[in-house]
């Protein structure tokens, strides 16, 4: 099946979706929750918060337990909380695949982490202060490597062709997924499980990212935190979960007669040199990444209907991807239907790529634009056509979509997906 | 009061379901942990500390590479019980 030989590049289909969220439990569930603005940011009621007297008190914690989404209690002990989510949504997404035969030494995995088993290797660290060295679970640097979720959900899968984790922060899920593409391309897989997990609601995080200011203290009113856009908008949300697809190569989806959702046609990267955590406040680096992936899947920028943000609701990083978003499309940007599905979910880190482009896949799919909630005073240099109240319908023929994705250290992927016809 | 051979075995079948998932019948006297039982060394690590704390005995790691199956384990913490 090598397709080293061909002269065109293979094109690349969606045929699987996997995800665990704060707002469900499975893919088709967080997208109903979408496109009902149904915020999944609540108060944390572990004992923790008031331990550590944290100034953040809320987060989008997962919607489903691993055990209620069918994770077997050994499963559990043996994995981080990001390798759970992550095996969760990779059954969800390989299943809805329909479970594709394919030889072991052909398929993939490429699974981002932002930030790796925090809980593993905190918690451990706590295990050996009380108990000493020998009570270290034997397991604990397999749960604590960012690539753990990578190399469980390739035990679980057989999956031979190579168990990658780009870690870029939080665009290591939608480096995932570029990494994917590549991988069909060159002829080095023809199946691959990509995407991004992520389970970081501990206490030395949200002290970490408070500390830097980045996160929303709006403590009384959880679900009212994450505004992208809006005026009022103080800082991230921080959430947790996992966002998967099944990525295959044309004619090994359309040989077995697969459901196809959509082509993934184009990933753009760049990095800003510019400042360890801001991005470039003028937006070039972004709006390069943007330009690459359009170029990259064929497109011009007249294509292009929809945007699913990167919008963290941090109040320099909304404005600088709106200026990318300007400066990347021109007067285009008008028609272009741009949404902030993290003002439900929370910042999912570096898992958030990948679940974005999920629902970017499931806009194009159900051809709807899920509205951003909780804008009510439209930041005016917001200069962007966000959709708010209801979803938008895209209406019919051939769409385009981008899903955009910044990291710390100045990281910017975009992802370009088309409508399957 | 010492337990019996029997109360370890019930005993040590818990933990290594607690680890493994293998239902607690499965763990006989007669079995292997890497032959029969699939139990590899990193997992036999977290059966042997949490033997130690069930039974109040200390398995020396050099012990450990002695004890190839279950009757091995349950006659070393029938000897060993305080």
């Amino acid at each position: 099946m090598s397709a080293s030989h061909t002269q065109q590049p293979r094109r690349v289909v969606v045929t699987g979706l996997g995800a665990t969220t704060p707002v469900g439990g499975s893919a088709p569930a967080t997208w109903e929750a979408i496109n009902a603005g149904r915020s999944g940011v609540r108060p944390l009621t572990q004992d923790w918060v008031a331990e550590h007297e944290l100034p953040v008190t809320f987060a989008g914690s997962i919607h489903t337990s691993p055990a209620d989404s069918g994770l077997a209690k050994v499963e559990i002990r043996r994995n981080d909380p990001s390798g759970q989510y992550a095996l969760v949504a990779a059954r969800e997404a390989w299943a809805d695949a329909g479970s594709p035969e394919v030889e072991p030494e052909r398929l993939g995995v490429a699974i981002g982490s932002g930030i790796g088993g925090v809980w593993t290797l905190l918690d451990q660290w706590e295990v050996m202060k009380a108990k000493g060295p020998r009570r270290v679970f034997p397991l604990t640097v397999p749960m604590l490597m960012p690539n753990g979720p990578a190399a469980a959900v390739s035990l679980d899968l057989s999956a031979r062709a190579g168990a990658h984790c780009p870690v870029s922060a939080c665009a290591s899920g939608a480096e995932g997924m570029g990494l994917a593409l590549e991988m069909i391309r060159s002829g080095r897989a023809d199946v691959m499980v990509a995407g991004g997990t992520e389970a970081a609601i501990h206490p030395l995080p949200i002290a970490a990212f408070a500390s830097m200011t980045a996160l929303s203290n709006r403590n009384d009113e959880p679900e009212r935190a994450s505004r992208p856009y809006d005026v009022d908008r103080d800082g991230f949300v921080i959430a947790e979960g996992a966002g998967l697809m099944v990525l295959e190569a044309e004619e090994h989806a359309v040989a077995r007669g697969a459901t196809i959702y959509a082509e993934i046609v184009g990933a753009g990267m760049s990095s800003d040199a510019y400042h360890i955590t801001a991005g470039e406040p003028e937006g070039a680096g972004a709006a390069r990444a943007m330009q690459e992936a359009v170029a990259d899947g064929g497109l011009s920028v007249e294509d292009i209907v929809h945007i699913n943000a990167h919008a963290t609701s941090t109040p320099v990083g909304d404005l600088a991807e709106a200026k990318a978003i300007r400066r990347a499309f021109g007067a285009r940007a008008d028609e272009i239907a741009v949404t902030a599905t993290k003002s439900m979910t929370g910042h999912l880190l570096g898992a958030a790529g990948a679940l974005e482009a999920v629902l970017t896949v499931q806009a194009l799919h159900h051809r709807q634009v899920p509205a951003t909630i909780n804008l009510e005073n439209k930041d005016p240099q917001i200069d962007l056509d966000v959709v708010t109240g209801t979803s938008r319908s895209l209406g019919d023929g051939d769409l385009a979509a981008l899903n955009n994705s910044f990291g710390f250290g100045g990281v910017n992927v975009a992802l370009a997906f088309r409508s399957w016809r | 009061m010492a337990l019996s051979e029997q109360e370890i075995l019930s005993g040590l079948a818990e933990i290594v379901n607690e680890e493994t998932g293998l239902e607690p019948e499965e763990v006989q006297m007669d079995k292997s942990f890497t032959e029969d039982l699939d139990i590899d060394s990193l997992s036999m690590m977290t059966i042997v500390v949490n033997a130690e704390d069930k039974f109040g005995v200390r398995i020396p790691d050099d012990e450990v590479k002695n004890l190839t199956h279950v009757k091995d384990a349950v006659t070393y913490i029938s000897n060993h019980q305080g």
